[in-house]
Formats: C-alpha cells, sequence, structure tokens
C-alpha cells in the first residue's frame, strides 16, 4: 500500500534505489511472513485440533518452536531493513542478486530460510495431527474443508519449501564464495536458479490460497445452513491443486529462453489447475442454491472472495496462455493477478475467517455493523486498485518501475487513490477487534448455528480444548442435528 | 526433531490417548521429516545432474581425480554404522540397556569415523587446490575450463559437507540416547526416541549411498 | 495528465494475432465472472434467510452436473492453450531472410547494432514490412526486451544467446522497456524503437556514421587480436579454418557433432576447450575478458561473411565434416 502512493508522480518522492528495496521489502514480508503463515498460524493452529476434535496438535513444542524461528526469520528480515535493506525484488534472480547487488541479501536469505523451517515444521505438525489424532468417528470424509485444505497446504510446505531452503543455501555460498552454480562467467546457469525457485514458490500461492479456499468453505455452508455441495469434489480439488501446483512452475520462464517444448508442456499443465479452481467456484454457489442465507460480515468476505477469486483465476488463465505470456509478463497485468488472488483471495479468507472465529477464540463479538463497513470498503477500495493495473498492464506498463512514460499516469492514480481507500478499509477492523476485546458483548459458545466440533466447546475452549472428547457421529455439516436442539457444551 | 528426544517419562502426554497413539504419531513425524530431508537434497541433485549432463567431460575428469578409495572406505564404514545401529535398536526394545549403550557407542564411533576421513580428505583437497576459490587448479583441464572443473568441486563441497553436518547432527542424537539410555529413561515398552533416532541415521547413510557413486564412481574410466 | 488509453497499438505482425487470443479469453472470462456474480447475487436474494428456525432442505450433490461443469471449463481451456501454443509458436520462428540486429542488454542501456555497422544505444531504426530477428545476449545481469506495440518479450541472459522476431506493420515511435528487474534504474532502461518506410531506412543507413559494417569491424578485430596467424583461410594452419564454418556441421574430438550456429562460435571464442574440433590441439587461449559481447558478435558476422557452407570446414583428409544437414 505504501509503495502505490509513490507511484503517482514521476518518482520524485524518492530515489530509484530506495523505490527497489521498498517493493523488495513488501514482497518479502507480505509473502514470506504474511501470506504464507497468516492463516495456518493463526487460525490453523488454533482450529485444526479443535475441528477434529483433538486437544492439541500432535507436536506443540515443535509448533512453539516453528513460531520462534518464525520471529527468528522475522528479526532476520528486519534488521536487513533497517541495515540499508534489499533491492532484489522478493524473486532474488540470478546473477544480480549473487553478483550484483549490492545490499543485504545474505541477511534476507537467511531470514527466509529460517522461516521456510518454521513453514516446513508447521506442515509437518498438521499432517501428523490429522492422519493419527482424530476423534473417534471423525473418518476423513467427515473433516470439515477447512481441515482438508490445510492438509493439502501441508504436503506443498513439507515437499516445495526443502527445495526453495536448498536453494538459498546455494545463493549463499555463491555470494560469499563465489562458486559459481548460478554464475555464467564460470559456467553456470542463470537459469537454473529460476527452475529451483518457481518450483517452490509456484506452490508457495497454493500455500497461501488454499487455506483460504477451506475458510471459505466453511463460511459458506455456515451463512446459507447448508452442507457444502459436491463435499468431496471440493475435498479433493485442494489435493488436486496441491498436486498440480508442483508441475506448473515452468509457465514463468516462458521468455527465460526455455525451449518451445517446456513451454507447450508448462502451459498445458497450467491449464488443469484451472479446473479444480472451477469446481470449488461452481461448488460454493451451487451450495447457495435453497439455501438459508444470512448476511453476516463473514459471508459478505465469502462472496468477496468468490467474486475476486474469479477474476483472478480467470485472468491466470490469461497468464497460462503461452502467446498473450510473452505480452504480459512481468507487467502490471501480471502484478493485478497475484493481487487478486493474494490480498483478493487470501486476505479476504484471512479477514472472513478471523470475524467469524473471533468469538470463538477471544469470547466476544465484533461490532456487525462497523465490521460490514470495512468490508464494503476494502472490497471496493481493493477493485479500484487493482483492476487498472490488468488494463496498465495489456497496455505494456512493466512491472518493478520505479518512473514510467507519461501515457500511464491516469490508471496509476485510480490505482493509487483505491489504494488510500483500502487503507482505510484495512484500519478499521484493527482499531474495532482491539475494542471488542474489552467492550464487545459477551460470545455464546455457537453464535452462527454451525455445526463444527469448534462450537461444541465453551467460547474461548479450555486448555484442553474439550473437557470430555466427543464422538463424532455425523457428517461435516449435517444442519439436521444441530438446528432447533440444544447443543450440549463440554 | 531433537524435542521429541526430550523424554522426559513414561507418562502419557497430555495430549494423546494412548502410549500406541503418541509412538505412532512420532514415528510418522519422522517420515515426515524425512521426506522434506530428500526434497531438500533433491534440489543439489537436481543442480548435480543438470551441471554433469552439460559438462560431461570435465565432471568426469574432476571426479575421477577424487579419491575413490577414501569414498569405498566410508561407505564400508557407514554401512557397519546402520549395522550396529540396528543391534542398538534390537537392543532397546529387549530392554537390554548395556547392550543399547555398547552398541549406540559402537555406531558413534564409526560415524566419527566417517567424519574423520572425511576431514582428511578435505584437507587434501586443500593441498591439491581443488578448494573453489583464487587458487583453484585441476591437472589435466584446460584453462578455459578451470571453471567448471571448480563447479563439480563447489558441488562435491557443498554435498558432503551437507552430508557431513548431518552425520553431526546424528551424532549429537546418539550421544543424547546413549545419557538417557544411562540414566534409564527408556523401557522394553517405551524407547520410541531410540527408534527415531535410528531411522534418522539410516536415512543418513541412505543419502551417502546415493552421493558416493554420483560423485566418485560415474564415469570413472573416462579421462583417466 | 496525459490522455487515458485503454488500449496498446497494434504494430507488428504478431499484435493482430494476440489481440484476438485476448478477446475471446476475454469473452470467456467476462462470461464467468458476470455469470457467476449474477447467480450469487439471485441466489442471496432468494434464499435469503427469512427466519432464525428456518433450515433449508438437503440438495443432494448431482454427479451430471459435476462433470459438467469440470469439463466445459476443460475445453474452453484447452481451446486457449492451442491458440496460444500456436501463436507461441510463430514467435520462435523467425523467418529465414529476416534482418539480423545484435543486441547487448547492460546495465542500464541497450546497445544495438545493424550488420551494415550502425549502432544505437536505447534506439533502434528499422524498416516497416520487413521481418527482424534480433540476437541478445546481456554482459550483466538477466535483462528482458520488451515491446508492447509489438506484443513480443524475451529474456536477455547473460552467458547465451536468445533470439526473438517480429515484422513491424505501421511506421512510427514506439516504446522498448527492460521488463527483468535488473537493478537500481531498471526503470530507466527504456529506449524506443522507430519503424520507418523502406526509403527512410535505406537513407538513414546511408546516412550513419557507421565504421564499415560489423563483418568489417569483425575482420579487424581479428586481425587484431592475432586470429589469424592460427586460424589460416587454406586450412594448413593449427587451428581449423574457418571458410564456409557458419552453419556446417562440425565433428567434434568427443565423437559429436554440433552446428556451428552463433552460440557455438560465441563459446568457441570465450571458452575454446569446451569443444574441439576432432584433429585438433586444445592450444587455443579464452578470450574471456579480451573481446566485448559486442566484438563477440562482430566476429561472428565476420565469421558469417567467410562464406556458406559448402567446402569443407577443416583440411586435414581424415576429418569428414558432414555437408549441410
Amino acid at each position: 500500500m505504501i509503495r502505490i502512493e509513490l507511484l503517482t508522480p514521476n518518482g520524485h518522492l524518492f530515489s530509484s534505489d530506495t523505490y527497489n528495496k521498498l517493493f523488495t521489502m513488501h514482497g518479502v514480508v507480505m509473502i514470506f511472513f504474511f501470506l504464507i503463515p497468516s492463516i495456518p498460524a493463526v487460525l490453523g493452529n488454533f482450529f485444526l485440533p479443535l475441528m477434529i476434535g483433538a486437544r492439541d496438535l500432535a507436536f506443540p513444542r515443535i509448533n512453539l518452536l516453528s513460531w520462534y524461528l518464525l520471529v527468528i526469520g522475522g528479526l532476520f528480515a528486519i534488521f536487513a531493513m533497517l541495515a540499508g535493506g534489499v533491492d532484489t525484488g522478493w524473486t532474488f534472480y540470478t546473477p544480480y542478486s549473487t553478483t550484483y547487488s549490492n545490499t543485504w541479501v545474505i541477511a534476507t536469505a537467511l531470514g527466509i530460510f529460517v522461516a521456510g523451517f518454521s513453514s516446513i515444521l508447521t506442515g509437518l505438525n498438521f499432517i501428523v495431527t490429522i492422519h493419527r489424532m482424530r476423534a473417534p468417528g471423525m473418518t476423513w470424509f467427515r473433516m470439515p474443508l477447512f481441515v482438508w485444505a490445510h492438509y493439502a497446504t501441508s504436503l506443498i510446505q513439507v515437499l516445495g519449501t526443502p527445495v526453495l531452503a536448498v536453494t538459498l543455501v546455494l545463493i549463499f555460498c555463491e555470494r560469499v564464495f563465489h562458486i559459481g552454480i548460478f554464475d555464467p562467467a564460470l559456467g553456470g546457469d542463470p537459469v537454473l536458479f529460476q527452475h529451483l525457485f518457481w518450483f517452490y514458490s509456484h506452490p508457495a500461492v497454493y500455500i497461501m490460497i488454499l487455506p483460504a479456499m477451506g475458510v471459505i468453505s466453511e463460511l459458506i455452508s455456515v451463512y446459507s445452513r447448508k452442507p457444502i455441495f459436491g463435499y468431496s469434489f471440493v475435498a479433493f480439488s485442494s489435493v488436486a491443486i496441491a498436486v498440480l501446483g508442483f508441475l506448473v512452475w515452468g509457465h514463468h520462464l516462458f521468455v527465460s529462453t526455455q525451449s518451445f517444448f517446456a513451454g507447450m508442456v508448462f502451459s498445458f499443465l497450467s491449464y488443469f489447475v484451472a479446473i479444480p479452481s472451477a469446481i470449488k467456484v461452481f461448488n460454493w454457489t451451487a451450495t447457495l442454491y435453497k439455501g438459508s442465507i444470512s448476511f453476516e460480515t463473514p459471508m459478505l468476505y465469502a462472496f468477496g472472495f468468490i467474486g475476486l477469486f474469479t477474476i483472478g483465476g480467470l485472468t491466470g488463465l490469461f497468464l497460462a496462455c503461452l502467446g498473450i505470456d510473452v505480452h504480459v509478463t512481468d507487467t502490471y497485468f501480471v502484478v493485478a493477478h497475484f493481487h487478486y488472488i493474494m490480498v483478493g483471495g487470501a486476505i479476504m479468507g484471512y479477514l472472513g475467517g478471523l470475524h467469524y472465529w473471533w468469538p470463538k477464540m477471544t469470547g466476544r463479538m465484533y461490532p456487525e455493523g462497523w465490521a460490514k463497513l470495512s468490508a464494503l470498503v476494502i472490497f471496493l477500495g481493493f477493485n479500484l486498485t487493482f483492476f487498472p493495473q490488468f488494463i496498465l498492464g495489456y497496455l505494456g506498463m512493466p512491472r518493478r518501475y520505479h518512473t514510467y512514460p507519461s501515457e500511464f499516469q491516469v490508471l496509476h492514480v485510480l490505482s493509487t487513490a483505491g489504494a488510500s481507500v483500502l487503507a482505510v478499509g484495512y484500519i478499521i477492523p484493527v482499531i474495532y477487534f482491539i475494542w471488542s476485546l474489552r467492550y464487545g458483548a459477551v460470545a455464546s459458545s455457537n453464535p452462527w448455528g454451525a455445526t463444527g466440533l469448534e462450537w461444541r466447546t465453551p467460547s474461548p475452549p479450555p486448555v484442553q480444548n474439550f473437557e470430555k472428547i466427543p464422538v463424532v457421529t455425523h457428517d461435516a455439516y449435517d444442519y439436521s442435528t444441530t438446528i432447533g436442539e440444544v447443543i450440549e457444551v463440554g | 526433531m531433537a524435542s521429541e528426544a526430550h523424554a522426559e517419562t513414561l507418562a502419557l502426554r497430555e495430549q494423546f490417548d494412548t502410549a500406541a497413539q503418541q509412538k505412532d504419531v512420532a514415528t510418522l513425524g519422522m517420515w515426515i521429516f524425512l521426506i522434506t530431508e530428500v526434497m531438500f537434497f533433491g534440489g543439489m541433485f537436481l543442480a548435480y545432474t543438470v551441471y554433469r549432463s552439460s559438462y560431461p567431460n570435465v565432471f568426469a575428469r574432476a571426479s575421477s581425480s577424487i579419491n575413490v578409495y577414501y569414498g569405498a572406505l566410508n561407505t564400508v564404514v557407514l554401512i557397519c554404522s546402520s549395522f550396529t545401529m540396528v543391534l542398538a535398536v534390537r537392543g532397546a526394545q529387549l530392554g537390554k540397556r548395556i547392550t543399547t549403550i555398547v552398541f549406540l557407542g559402537l555406531t558413534l564411533f564409526l560415524g566419527l569415523v566417517f567424519l574423520g576421513v572425511k576431514a582428511f580428505e578435505w584437507g587434501e583437497k586443500f593441498h591439491e587446490h581443488h578448494v573453489p576459490g583464487p587458487g583453484f587448479h585441476l591437472a589435466g583441464v584446460p584453462p578455459g575450463l578451470q571453471g567448471q572443473a571448480q563447479l563439480f568441486f563447489s558441488l562435491y563441497f557443498a554435498m558432503t559437507g551437507l552430508h557431513a553436518l548431518h552425520m553431526v547432527v546424528g551424532a549429537g542424537l546418539v550421544i543424547t540416547m546413549m545419557w538417557l539410555t544411562y540414566k534409564g529413561r527408556f523401557t522394553a515398552e517405551y524407547m520410541t526416541p531410540i527408534d527415531i533416532t535410528g531411522l534418522y541415521w539410516h536415512f543418513v547413510d541412505i543419502i551417502w549411498i546415493f552421493l558416493f557413486p554420483l560423485l566418485y564412481l560415474v564415469d570413472r574410466h573416462m579421462g583417466k | 495528465m496525459g490522455p487515458l488509453p485503454l488500449f496498446p497499438q497494434e504494430a507488428s505482425s504478431f499484435a493482430p494475432d494476440v489481440d484476438h487470443l485476448l478477446y475471446y479469453l476475454l469473452a470467456v472470462a467476462v462470461f464467468f465472472t458476470v455469470g457467476i456474480f449474477l447467480t450469487i447475487f439471485y441466489f442471496a436474494i432468494r434464499y435469503r434467510r427469512r427466519s432464525d428456525k428456518e433450515l433449508p432442505r438437503f440438495v443432494h450433490t448431482g454427479m451430471t452436473l459435476e462433470i459438467v461443469w469440470s469439463v466445459i471449463p476443460f475445453g474452453l481451456a484447452m481451446v486457449m492453450f492451442t491458440w496460444g501454443a500456436s501463436i507461441f509458436f510463430n514467435e520462435g520462428r523467425p523467418p529465414a531472410d529476416a534482418i539480423p540486429i545484435y543486441v547487448v542488454g547492460k546495465q542500464w542501456m541497450w546497445k544495438l547494432q545493424h550488420i551494415e555497422g550502425q549502432r544505437e544505444i536505447d534506439e533502434l531504426h528499422i524498416p516497416v514490412g520487413r521481418p527482424v530477428r534480433l540476437t541478445m545476449t546481456s554482459e550483466d545481469v538477466i535483462h528482458s526486451f520488451y515491446v508492447p506495440a509489438f506484443r513480443t518479450k524475451e529474456d536477455v541472459v547473460p552467458g547465451r544467446y536468445s533470439t526473438t522476431w517480429f515484422t513491424p506493420t505501421k511506421p512510427g515511435k514506439y516504446h522498448l522497456f527492460c521488463a527483468e528487474y535488473c537493478g537500481t534504474n531498471h526503470s530507466r532502461m527504456i529506449g524506443w524503437i522507430y519503424v520507418m518506410q523502406p526509403q527512410d531506412y535505406q537513407n538513414w543507413l546511408n546516412g550513419g556514421s557507421a565504421s564499415g559494417s560489423m563483418a568489417d569491424s569483425g575482420q579487424k578485430l581479428f586481425q587484431s587480436l592475432a586470429c589469424g596467424n592460427c586460424h589460416h583461410p587454406d586450412g594448413r594452419g593449427r587451428c581449423p579454418s574457418l571458410v564456409g564454418l557458419y552453419g556446417s556441421d562440425v565433428l567434434l574430438s568427443n565423437g559429436a557433432t554440433v552446428k556451428a550456429d552463433d552460440s557455438y562460435i560465441r563459446e568457441s571464442i570465450l571458452q575454446p576447450d569446451a569443444q574441439i574440433v576432432a584433429g585438433y590441439q586444445p592450444i587455443m587461449p579464452t578470450f574471456q575478458g579480451l573481446v566485448t559481447e559486442e566484438g563477440v558478435v562482430q566476429l561472428i558476422e565476420y565469421v558469417k561473411s567467410l562464406g556458406k557452407p559448402g567446402p569443407p570446414v577443416t583440411a586435414t583428409p581424415q576429418q569428414v565434416t558432414a555437408p549441410h544437414r
């Protein structure tokens, strides 16, 4: 958000160096220290055991360790920022990052390396927990879709993150010892870095979006009082996205002198990812059919998510398409696309989930009116910010430009205006969430009339989650058992 | 994985229902951790494969220059250490404290032998100017291709270095296990940490089984 | 504030192709976006909760429906794939009669050379209606050659040649951008492409201050580096003759055969030991650091000017050099 503000003038506010450092830190912090850990670390850690009826995660100490690692990684990144910043972009493309940049690449890479281990451990913990800690009667196909989504996410974390780690180790060696793995002068191949990097970083996109999809599945079901349409399709589509995600990294490299054949294969495979994504969107929409729909704030976020994710996903098809991608890659089109997925998708999901589970986590309700207002402001501000960037991108505005030709200015101004609106939208929830901790109405154990196990224990839950481990006798989202019945607590 | 190694008590930790579940969970966790390790080394192996196929001749030449006898010796040492590890785990299963400690000790000893040989081998590289850096020179490779030969040694050091680091961690785990066994923390019913340490040890062993042929053996006949 | 453009100029033969594909994608995207938005709105209003006690009926998952809405998007996506791939295929195949231009990217400028010898910085003059083929490399980091009006982009990678091509269709002045982040002044690594009428182009070529064609400059370089001491044209030197080398198949000492293209010649100059021609000793020193990337392409042009394949590349009789293809 900050960075859009300086985009308006023709670059008088900051120097190019500062601008480059700003967008790099924006990318690094947002991706590695916010989007990747946000939903799994906050909502996942809290609710995953609750939702499958476990007292805690399988390895509470590893969980604590992963939290410390994230903090340490964050400290490295902050150190790098204060010490002088990094200007390589979050992608660290070689040989710029290894040989030419004079900034704090090592500290940042180390930070991401450490944070990566935190991510691996979280994934490991979730997988083991889901496999071994389910309550009696909680079969795989009775698990809430939030849990399924986390299972898929964890698979990616466990399989993908180590590759990023080893890549960063190589970057580190290269910078310190100049060993030449990615340096063409010594016979190395700079494009190999891109392959290794995207092998992790494309799936990483799904690390960010899958948990949000899981949240949305919960919300849609609760606020329309219906089981998710096509439960098993939605569940398996998460896993399908995770698996396919590993096969499409090459679509970031269509113009990186990759062979024509490789381009074909990656483009083809990329279209396969579209199918499970489409299945999810259609099934969510179909869930609404003949439902009993109420419009609490989380549901508004869910609607926002579906809309923005649809746009983000469909524009992804443009990028997977070889002929178009050659034109729009590395332009604002890409910037707009991934913000639609990341901000429009992941953050909408995060906010939706946070509102939905806020009463459970804190025992207090948030103020409904303010929350609805901010949801609306965020939605409008977001579209105003990023929609013009699609047009900018097709016009040919390259990304990571500090200055730009004047014909792009109108759209940049629109985008900046949108960013200010968006900023306001984000500040409101921060204020009322803090306010509600003290003054919010006291929440009952199940304010939304939901079916999940997490709602069968007091708000906030006791240390051991459940006084007695529940026995599960119904499918997830079976509303016939909850509505109109008194729900026993504990 | 060290955190699981702190097995304070026989008692079940609060999040589990049964001892069987606890053991199950720990073992599964270790397996998944090993999968992440496979991916970690996998990135290195990929880089190695790419460059090996780009510069086959120089890599074959460089590969013949490293001492296959050290490598073979270390392979034998590691395989023996895996065997003693198995015996240690068996000892623990039967609840025989002394047997367990003795075989853990043997495993540790063999692990240290491996590291010793490795250190010696690296030392030799310094003498031969085979360490990547300004002074690098590999005989028999034309001056224009020294960069590629250096690439081989960069990968050699990175891969064996990472492996050695894992060995050190493994040795640390074995020492911890010896100490805990000595303190009588384990019984025939509860010896999960030893079991898991064994898994880890075997894994590190297997990585070497891949490294040895890749770095020392492939195409050795060429460029002699 | 300038005007509000919504669509880039179409100034190359690819532009209309890419744009037509875009219309198709846009149509699909708009259809689904609007469809989903409207459906959600309709459902949200039609099935809004009317009482707190309300419990909707259970709707069974329709297998047919699931299959239908998986298969139809898949079909649409496959059309996108095939169409996009065919454009990409064309973009990767420059025609033989294309005007060659050599591009060297450097932090933070574009250096371009015409084979007639004109050299330009951050500007490129080309005639309208004729295909232009770019051979590109970088002196430092990865750059990307991007001309939005032509809908072309290709990364410029150090240590190797990448190529792209286009046929400009409209005279005018178009932006050239660097599209791969390359450091501090990345956003100033921009230039102009001038597409001119053929006559104007000819005038421009003649009017320039070119000191001889690229091949001439290459020849001068060849002499000043004393390459000719070993590379005798009659093949009697210690090194292979370069006459007729370009485009031929070369038999190497390890038994493999390579095609003598730009990349091969570049490698032979900078890393002469990497591939040794059969029957010769690896005695050539490297010219890494002695020749700039621009010099290398001049040398390549010079080698090209020494004739097309036909006569054998090497003189010693035991070496077999297959004729072209």
